[in-house]
């Protein structure tokens, strides 16, 4: 008898807790590079998307049904790499039950999780996967960042039109559907403005190549006047490191991937006057980007660089969805996010019928170590 | 022809690279018969060491590759004490297993955030980096040439420690047998144990000039391509043959750069092409003698 009150004691507190922890807080997912060749970037999502986050629960969280309930974020780490960019997705959405995922980061990741997210009807939106595949995986999928095809466009329009430069080389990782994408748009749209492809190179993985002596002896024999580098910050830095010391002293520019102090770190000098379409700018004047900027800095102690408003701005898109869904199910919040108009800190975002985002891109130069903004490019 | 000759100057550079760490591991293969994977992360540690005796104190260049050195040497003896001894008289699987781990700890454990930290890293110029362009076509560097420089004196002085001194003399017989060499009044431990601080000492030389060259560190799983090119390198040449792991180095280098050079889709992949059929035909690799047959 006293053994069954103990037990029956037992099983009424923990009904007790049970109760108690209404109105259940609910989690969402955030899926990035934490560790790994691009931490930065990662360690950059997480920081923005928090400051998204912190802002629904500050003002006491969003209405589902008749609730208030609070967002929390979960973590977790992709080192980079797709298949553990899986694992996290499949641990997120069955263990932790989130009711959507911000992430993945790099292209590769974002394909590797899209179509497990979508098999299971959690709406997912990449903060920073230009590869077009990425939200062609189904109506799950959503991104807050323009397309490789854009960004590919706007740096041959800029080496072409406004540098005045004819011939060009690439030269990216053939591992990465980023660097892919990119290249095959610069190239596509350099042809198309007249310019010649003297050289289209590739290597194998940045993460475990640091040699590019013998692709850059090629490309420079085939005389560019610009080296277009579609790579991630550090890769980029060493192949500029490596090309000035072969003498090829050409100009050169990239995609978003560049936006990383260790560029300068890495490259030093050999990186000076390159240029690269990004998304953001701190310098913007408007009021979404100023005040991300302060908040940013007064949690952090630093600037925001793109990756961190991206992902301020897909967490923002998201959380925003939801509330105006007042559902946690996966179709209400898909239906809510296709019908989204917001200004964020990235410009203007509402989603095509691809549920890609409409916007417009910068490009910003290395002047004396700092990044600089150029000009605007319009779709 | 230029191109085809600067490329060649750019499969030198990247074959002395792998020629540097190749070195380490064939020298501790050839006496141990160990192959000691942990060998790529000790080289990590080295170039992590003089990263930061580097940049903290500024340090002359000397001493950091004394510190450099000393450091790998003193975690090469410790490892091998505490990990590989104990298995000694164990089947050679066991010892290989635990030089896995021992590698996959050191990987995991530099790269926790208090101890090394995952992120990309600049490595300082330790010394004032130099281009030289000859006869305004080929370009190669001062850092080249140290490299090429520390590679044959290297391989000389190993050459002449196994083969004409004391020391050398009893690393020789304890790798041909061991119970027959402490007959001989030889303390197998402690010569192990020597072999393993001039292996280590190596990879933490190495791991500076690797430093120097490429300027940047990725993460504390630096080490493992860089690692698994110069393993296939010693292999190539015939592992336990100090000269035969330069002479694979040079090959898998310079193949390396000309497979990019022709096609830069199949580079990467080259090593181990060349792996294979080396093997096919030479299975002791290509300076390699048939192992002794013991009775």
């Amino acid at each position: 008898m006293k053994k069954f009150l103990v037990i029956l004691s037992v099983f009424c507190v923990i009904l007790g807790i049970g109760c108690s922890r209404k109105p259940k807080d609910i989690n969402i997912g955030g899926i990035f590079p934490i560790t790994g060749g691009s931490a930065t970037f990662g360690k950059s999502s997480k920081e923005g998307m928090q400051i998204a986050v912190d802002e629904f629960n500050e003002r006491g969280g969003i209405s589902i049904g008749s609730k208030k309930v609070l967002i929390n974020p979960i973590y977790d780490d992709t080192a980079g790499q797709p298949e553990q960019a899986a694992n996290s997705a499949r641990k997120l959405i069955d263990q932790n039950r989130v009711v959507a995922i911000v992430g993945a980061v790099m292209s590769k990741n974002s394909l590797a999780i899209a179509p497990i997210c979508q098999s299971k009807g959690v709406v997912m939106i990449s903060p920073a996967s230009t590869n077009p595949e990425v939200t062609k995986k189904g109506d799950y999928i959503f991104r807050v960042c323009f397309l490789d095809s854009f960004q590919g466009i706007v740096m041959a329009r800029y080496a072409y039109n406004d540098l005045k430069l004819a011939k060009a080389a690439v030269l990216y990782d053939n591992a990465n559907d980023y660097n892919k994408g990119l290249a095959q748009f610069f190239e596509e749209e350099y042809k198309r403005l007249g310019g010649e492809i003297v050289a289209s190179e590739a290597f194998t993985d940045e993460e475990k190549t640091v040699d590019f002596k013998a692709q850059l002896t090629t490309i420079k024999a085939a005389k560019p006047e610009f080296l277009y580098l579609p790579n991630y910050y550090a890769a980029s830095a060493l192949i500029m490191k490596q090309a000035r010391e072969l003498g090829l002293d050409v100009p050169a520019g990239g995609g978003d991937g560049w936006d990383s102090p260790k560029l300068v770190e890495i490259g030093g000098k050999a990186v000076e006057g390159g240029a690269f379409s990004n998304h953001f700018s701190k310098d913007d004047p408007s009021p979404e980007v100023q005040g991300f900027v302060k908040k940013y800095r007064d949690k952090y102690g630093k600037d925001p660089d793109a990756l961190a408003s991206l992902a301020y701005d897909a967490a923002h898109v998201l959380i925003s969805a939801i509330e105006k869904a007042r559902s946690l199910k996966g179709s209400d919040i898909r239906d809510a996010l296709k019908a989204t108009q917001l200004k964020g800190t990235t410009g203007n975002i509402s989603f095509d019928q691809d549920r890609n985002p409409i916007k417009s891109a910068v490009i910003l130069q290395i002047k004396d170590g700092r990044q600089q903004y150029i000009t605007t490019v319009n779709p | 022809m230029e191109y085809l000759i600067q490329q060649l100057i750019n499969g030198i550079q990247l074959g002395t690279v792998y020629a540097l760490i190749a070195l380490g591991y064939t020298m501790v293969y050839g006496i141990v018969r160990l192959i000691n994977f942990a060998h790529a992360d000790i080289f990590m540690v080295g170039v992590y060491t003089a990263l930061f005796t580097a940049t903290a104190y500024q340090t002359p260049f000397l001493l950091v590759i004394i510190i450099s050195m000393s450091v790998c040497a003193v975690l090469g003896v410790v490892i091998e004490k505490l990990a590989y001894r104990p298995l000694r008289h164990k089947p050679k699987l066991s010892a290989l297993i635990t030089a896995l781990g021992v590698s996959l700890f050191l990987e995991n454990f530099c790269a926790l955030p208090f101890v090394f930290g995952p992120d990309y890293r600049s490595f300082p110029e330790l010394i004032p980096f130099k281009k030289y362009v000859i006869w305004e076509r080929f370009t190669i560097t001062n850092i080249f040439l140290i490299n090429l420089l520390v590679v044959s004196v290297l391989l000389s002085g190993l050459f002449y420690l196994v083969h004409y001194t004391m020391i050398g003399r009893k690393m020789r017989a304890v790798a041909y047998d061991k119970v027959t060499a402490s007959l001989m009044g030889i303390d197998v431990d402690r010569t192990i144990s020597f072999t393993f601080l001039v292996g280590t000492a190596l990879a933490g030389a190495s791991g500076i000039l690797y430093g120097m060259t490429y300027t940047s560190i990725q993460s504390p799983y630096m080490g493992i391509w860089p690692g698994w090119k110069a393993f296939i390198a010693a292999v190539i040449g015939g592992i336990g043959n100090l000269p035969g792991a330069v002479v694979g180095a040079y090959l898998m280098g310079i193949s390396e750069v000309y497979a990019n050079a022709f096609n830069s889709d199949l580079g990467f992949g080259i090593a181990f092409a060349i792996l294979i059929v080396v093997l096919i035909f030479k299975p002791t690799g290509l300076l390699g003698k048939k192992p002794h047959e013991k009775v």
